[in-house]
């Protein structure tokens, strides 16, 4: 073989191509082999939470101590050769690179390792900042070498677990200060992942409760971030309230209450799965509740105005409550959506319900026009079209839409039966659309004797017998469209 | 030392951006000056013969929709005239004797006949901000302009409702906006609201 000029020109030209790709390529296999995790450093204070990256220098942590004082106060640094000083809120201290004894405020303190000056930057090992940033600060700081967790001052955040005796059981964690931890899920636990708080563990940090559902809890720290994982024998979710100082961990809405009856959950936003992209869903059984009960509206979503006091989405969840113990009393199991001032968006709502499998969805609305009941099946929006096993979500009401109509009929008949002015009407009402069981919306009006009285117990109690009376008529036909 | 070719590519794209920059420059100047002229424009009264026509009036008392025959005057252009047939339904509802009283300021922006039986009627903002709570009252104003429209605007089979030209959810908390409405559906609906099915 012979190399030519031409040849050698043409192979130039062509090779920088070659290189360019062969690079990507490279950079690609280096992103998908997964780097290490980047060692982190979290620090708690008044001002601020932050975190840091963690460098490894001769076998040992060390951290940038510009980079932590700096969110904390006024700092300014200084080099000069080997020197490198840092002065914070005027505060003087003086570091030398290579050398692990260093001047802070005027006094020695010898440094778990050498000091090193990189660029500018001051690195101090990591294992010191316990003994050295009190000093620097003038004030407490707690440092949990381990997971690198650093607490500047009074910054805890301490909780409590408690498990209800209700049905279903309830973990009640009740924090000092707002969280929001990032959590996942998978069969049989729930894992919250506290990045940005400064949670500390409780007196054990394996909790035990005495109950078959919600039978433990257990603390780690580990790389900046603290976590509590709660076990349990059904699959957990969590829900938050106080503004983020009480989260409550019950099962899921599908979840089998395996031997404890879920007969009223406490309404939850689904918690986003996160690692459970291989978790069967079906592990527990589907436990299948004869009616779902949603009372319309709640949280920041107040509904209409029924007066100047009484907002819509109270009246809905008093008249669920009613509904519950009607249905209950008649033997269906019902599961309550919301039994608290929860805001579910529609999509949620829907898909909770489709979850168990119902044999009637109903959700209640409130108005203080008009009189009496109203009943609403689902006016079908155009377009729609479902393909195979997989149905349209906008129109997935459509294959049960006879069923709604005779709930909604034997239901009007009943409340016609107890004097209530009753219409049977078709809706464009989300959720209902979405519901692949029977579903009846129920807006309750005033009676005759006023606006006063929607929220009279004697009022929602009529009605809602009557609600329960006519479900139950329609009982085994509901059932069977299952 | 960069290669030639790659010194001419990078040239050319640059040739080809910096030329699409000035295009779209020259566009966006051409787009505001047409909404200046657009802002400018008025379209005035419509006047001269009238037609009958009926619309379909929300009666809060009874919770009813009744058809209403009436006589109005009405421009050419078919989206014209779906325009004026809301409006005059509007005035309705605006007036102080209103059967089914809107809030003062709702308006009907504009209505699209963008596809051979798509109408899209756009609300202002006040229109649905300002409107009561409640399915019924709710449904009653949406089954009243969906029906005035595809009974006197032939061919108007779907119609979408925006509000400020955007979709939202519903209209005031219950109805649903966010899905297209099929005529025949709410023929069906209208008639439970008259009581006759």
């Amino acid at each position: 073989m012979r190399w030519s000029k031409e040849g050698a020109l043409r192979a130039a030209r062509v090779l920088p191509w070659w290189s360019a790709a062969a690079l990507l390529i490279l950079a690609s296999a280096l992103l998908l082999s997964g780097a290490p995790e980047e060692k982190r450093l979290t620090v708690y204070s008044a001002a601020s939470n932050y975190s840091l990256t963690v460098l490894e220098r001769n076998g040992n942590d060390y951290v940038g101590l510009a980079e932590i004082l700096g969110p904390l106060g006024n700092v300014t640094t200084k080099t000069e050769g080997s020197k490198w000083r840092v002065r914070y809120n005027g505060a003087e201290s003086e570091f030398t690179s290579g050398k692990n004894r260093a001047r802070v405020r005027g006094q020695q303190f010898d440094l778990a390792g050498n000091f090193l000056l990189e660029n500018g930057h001051g690195l101090v090992p990591a294992a010191s900042l316990g003994g050295l940033l009190p000093r620097i600060l003038g004030g407490p700081v707690t440092f949990h070498e381990l997971s690198r967790r650093l607490f500047i001052g009074n910054v805890a955040v301490h909780f409590t677990a408690q498990v209800s005796k209700s049905t279903p059981p309830q973990l009640v964690l009740n924090f000092t200060s707002p969280v929001n931890p990032m959590i996942a899920t998978e069969p049989g636990k729930l894992r919250m992942v506290f990045a940005r708080e400064a949670v500390v563990p409780p007196s054990s940090q394996t909790l035990t409760f005495d109950n078959r559902v919600i039978s433990s809890a257990s603390y780690g720290e580990g790389n900046g971030t603290a976590e509590l994982v709660v076990n349990g024998s059904v699959s957990l979710m969590a829900s938050f309230s106080s503004d983020g100082r009480t989260i409550t961990i019950g099962p899921a809405p599908q979840a089998a209450g395996q031997g404890a009856a879920i007969s009223n959950p406490t309404a939850a936003a689904p918690t986003p799965e996160l690692t459970s992209p291989s978790a069967p869903a079906s592990v527990t059984a589907v436990k299948h509740y004869f009616a779902v009960v949603d009372a319309s509206h709640g949280g920041e979503e107040r509904g209409a105005a029924i007066s100047d006091q009484l907002a819509e989405k109270d009246v809905t969840l008093a008249f669920a409550r009613r509904l519950r113990q009607e249905l209950e009393n008649r033997g269906l199991s019902v599961l309550l959506l919301r039994d608290g001032d929860n805001t579910l968006s529609l999509d949620q709502r829907a898909a909770m319900a489709n979850a168990v499998h119902p044999a009637i969805y109903l959700c209640l609305h409130a108005t203080s026009e008009g009189n009496g009941a109203r009943l609403y099946t689902d006016l079908l929006p155009a377009g729609g079209e479902s393909k195979g096993p997989f149905l349209d979500w906008n129109s997935a009401q459509s294959g049960f839409l006879s069923v709604s109509q005779a709930a909604a009929a034997s239901v009007a008949a009943e409340l016609r039966s107890k004097q209530v002015t009753t219409r049977v009407l078709s809706a464009p009402l989300r959720p209902l659309n979405n519901l692949t069981a029977a579903a009846l919306a129920v807006e309750v009006a005033p009676p005759e004797s006023g606006v006063a009285e929607l929220n009279s117990s004697e009022y929602q109690q009529q009605i809602s017998s009557a609600v329960a009376a006519g479900l139950n008529d329609l009982r085994s036909k509901m059932e069977a469209g299952r | 030392m960069i290669p030639r070719h790659l010194i001419i590519g990078v040239s050319i794209m640059l040739a080809i951006a910096l030329g699409l920059g000035f295009y779209a420059w020259r566009m966006r100047g051409h787009v505001e000056q047409g909404a200046a002229v657009n802002r400018q424009t008025v379209a005035p009264p419509v006047t001269g013969p009238t037609e009958q026509v009926t619309l379909y009036v929300a009666y809060d008392e009874g919770g009813i929709l009744r058809p209403q025959p009436t006589r109005i005057p009405l421009p050419a252009g078919r989206q014209e005239r779906a325009q004026e047939l809301l409006r005059a339904l509007l005035s309705l509802y605006l007036d102080k004797t209103s059967p089914h009283a809107l809030v003062a300021g709702s308006e009907i922006r504009n209505v699209y006949l963008v596809d051979p039986g798509l109408a899209v009627i756009d609300l202002n903002l006040a229109f649905a901000d300002g409107h009561r709570s409640g399915v019924l009252v709710e449904e009653l104003t949406v089954a009243s302009l969906v029906e005035t429209l595809a009974a006197n605007i032939p061919g108007i089979t779907r119609v979408k409702i925006l509000v400020d030209g955007k979709e939202r959810d519903t209209l005031a908390g219950h109805a649903d906006l966010s899905q297209v409405y099929d005529v025949t559906a709410v023929n069906q609906m209208i008639g439970q609201l008259a009581g006759t099915t």
